[in-house]
């Protein structure tokens, strides 16, 4: 049943059978709850329910508050007792052009226009000022979807009195504030209900009766909408696109019709089709995830397919290249290895359903579209299934892809040396390991969500609350940046600690995998010294809250010379360092702050 | 369509909306007779209905529906 909540899913199917997919959703015991708060400008119980499965199926097991009915902007800027008790998570606002409150009238003068836009976003402005202020979480905030009818006609659109166009006004404005405010993600309806259709979003029956202001059938798209920017919120966005290539990226198989035989280039209508979908993919190369290949293929032959001149993709753009004859299963396993990221982090594209199925049941965590084989769907089926939704483009994000090919590289390297520790040595390492600034809080924030084997404690932070932490001075923090000879490999660690008396407790150390073996927590750890040092502190005190996934730092605080002082029968366990005498660092191999 | 068929459809949906796989409708059924029939479960009723027998229902006959046996009717009027 959960691949029925995977696009394209039958939004029929969905608001039937939700109580039978509910009921197997729930059973499953590795979910993550997460407290989110729906505040609604019209009904929103379909909503929630949608929302709630499409979530569960991404592992995370929703708490809700309902706001009242059309009571948005009362409960956060007045009587939010109750909301404040809940001390949500997450806030979806989900508001639609019914609660508009003024739409210029033709009578208005021009110049007052503007006016009248203004006085719409700052009602919203002060939801999210208070919001932030208040509950320092991520709101996900609907812009607005095109007015039912055009008073106007065609001239509603840019006449400065139509409400085409003062809609157009509000939704440039609500972009504005989304780039300003790091706690601000829009849910873009005016787009889900344009490609849903808006003669299909509309139905004025359901308003008359529910006060729903838009379809029921459209509800499923808007909630899986919504799962997918809580998906990016909490860094669960896919990092490798895993491709097959015959039939996939070009027309023919390569093998059989040869390099000149394969369909790609603007020749024939099938060959335009593969190679828009191979711009399709580049772009996603561009913005940082990584390309795999995984084909049944010689490896020879398969190469060869991007000499073609037509070919948009080239060898370079992948991270790695798999083309043997060993099931696709194997493949898929060494590409995540390779890349040293988590098998769950990547989508597998393949036009023979039989190698789609194959996937789906021995790794039931890569996530496989329903892409068909009509290759004039693909696009449509990867991008509208929101699994590399990202809510910034971060400068990392650009760069990540060239993270990884370098990792790649540095494997291939560590094999020429006589030992570990002379490879080490070869990568003349310089990490810069500093308290955390404001530029780097969404990385930071990002980092603690989605780092789950390397990190002690699993506790996760907002920006917000990184940012007031930041600024405590109860608190120390550590970021670390690593580069090597290869590259930068960009902000990979992060430390907090609150003091308390003459103590230092951790509540945070996490690092990327992808600088596992490294020495880098080491150097975090040495750093971490300086500073409890500086402020006069005597010891540090460690935690080890063990998760499903967090196995690989049980035995850190050993390894960094803590001792014990207690182990707990659900197998966390407290670490004490001395620092009051002197301290050896521990770190041989990272150049630090130079 | 026949009006077996009709009977036979209708209880589907209702099994599947209310996730009871085996309840038995009587024409004279209400929402104060199944628990799990509330406002939410109507229109989730109405909306599967509408789907299943291709049909659209209006304001005016919406309200009309007191039991399964209008439902019934309305669907046999409606769906030809």
């Amino acid at each position: 049943m959960i691949t029925r909540l995977s696009y394209p899913f039958d939004a029929h199917y969905l608001l039937r059978m939700k109580k039978a997919i509910r009921r197997e959703l729930i059973s499953r015991t590795d979910l993550m709850e997460k407290r989110v708060a729906i505040l609604g400008g019209s009904t929103t119980a379909e909503i929630k329910d949608m929302l709630e499965l499409f979530l569960l199926k991404d592992g995370i097991k929703p708490v809700f508050y309902e706001s009242g009915y059309n009571r948005y902007y009362e409960e956060v800027l007045f009587s939010g007792a109750e909301l404040k008790q809940f001390a949500p998570e997450i806030i979806y606002i989900h508001t639609s052009n019914v609660n508009i409150t003024r739409y210029p009238s033709v009578l208005e003068r021009a110049e007052d226009i503007d006016g009248i836009v203004a006085g719409e976003v700052n009602r919203f402005r002060k939801i999210w000022d208070r919001i932030a202020a208040e509950y320092s979480c991520p709101i996900i905030q609907n812009n607005f979807e095109l007015p039912h009818y055009r008073g106007l006609g065609n001239l509603d659109a840019y006449d400065v009195h139509g409400h085409t166009r003062f809609i157009a006004e509000l939704n440039r404005c609500f972009s504005e504030e989304a780039r300003q405010r790091h706690n601000l993600h829009l849910n873009d309806i005016n787009y889900l209900s344009a490609w849903f259709g808006l003669e299909r979003w509309y139905d004025k029956c359901a308003w008359y009766s529910y006060k729903y202001a838009m379809s029921i059938e459209a509800i499923p798209l808007l909630a899986h909408s919504v799962a997918t920017i809580v998906r990016a919120i909490l860094g669960q966005a896919k990092k490798c696109l895993v491709l097959d290539l015959d039939n996939t990226l070009w027309g023919g198989i390569i093998g059989d019709d040869g390099v000149n035989g394969i369909r790609i280039g603007k020749e024939t209508p099938e060959a335009e089709a593969y190679t828009e979908f191979q711009q399709y993919v580049k772009g996603l190369k561009e913005r940082g995830i990584n390309l795999a290949i995984c084909s049944k293929n010689d490896e020879a032959n398969a190469r060869e397919g991007f000499t073609h001149p037509d070919s948009i993709l080239a060898l370079e753009d992948f991270s790695v290249f798999r083309a043997n004859w060993e099931p696709k299963h194997e493949n898929i396993r060494e590409i995540a290895q390779l890349l040293n990221i988590g098998i769950d982090s990547l989508v597998f594209a393949d036009d023979n359903p039989a190698e789609r199925d194959l996937i789906r049941f021995q790794e039931p965590r890569v996530a496989v579209p329903e892409m068909g084989n009509n290759v004039a769907k693909y696009i449509d089926v990867i991008d509208k299934s929101g699994l590399f939704e990202t809510i910034v483009l971060s400068h990392d994000d650009l760069q990540r892809s060239t993270f990884y090919i370098d990792n790649a590289v540095r494997r291939d390297n560590q094999s020429h040396f006589e030992n570990y520790d002379d490879f080490l040595h070869s990568l003349d390492m310089v990490a810069e390991i500093k308290p955390i600034v404001p530029v780097y809080l969404d990385r930071v924030a990002q980092l603690t969500n989605k780092t789950n084997q390397f990190n002690v404690t699993t506790r996760r932070y907002t920006p917000a609350e990184l940012k007031a932490v930041a600024e405590d001075s109860c608190y120390i923090t550590l970021f670390g940046r690593l580069k090597d000879r290869f590259g930068d490999n960009g902000l990979v660690s992060v430390m907090v600690g609150v003091i308390q008396g003459l103590e230092l407790y951790l509540d945070l150390w996490l690092m990327s995998c992808r600088v596992l073996q490294r020495g880098m927590e080491a150097a975090m750890l040495d750093q971490l010294v300086v500073e409890a040092q500086g402020r006069g502190l005597k010891s540090i005190i460690g935690y080890y809250y063990p998760s499903a996934r967090n196995v690989l730092v049980s035995g850190l605080f050993e390894e960094m010379g803590f001792k014990n002082l207690t182990k707990k029968e659900d197998y966390s366990s407290v670490w004490m360092l001395d620092i009051s005498t002197a301290y050896t660092n521990k770190n041989l191999f990272i150049e630090v702050n130079k | 369509m026949t009006i077996e068929a009709i009977e036979q459809r209708l209880s589907e949906i209702f099994r599947d909306v209310l996730d009871r796989n085996t309840l038995i409708l009587a024409r004279e059924t209400t929402a104060a007779d199944i628990e799990e029939w509330d406002s939410l479960a109507h229109i989730s009723l109405l909306v599967a209905i509408e789907k299943e027998f291709d049909i659209k229902l209006t304001l005016d006959e919406v309200e009309q529906l007191r039991n399964v046996g209008d439902m019934f009717d309305l669907i046999q009027r409606k769906a030809s």
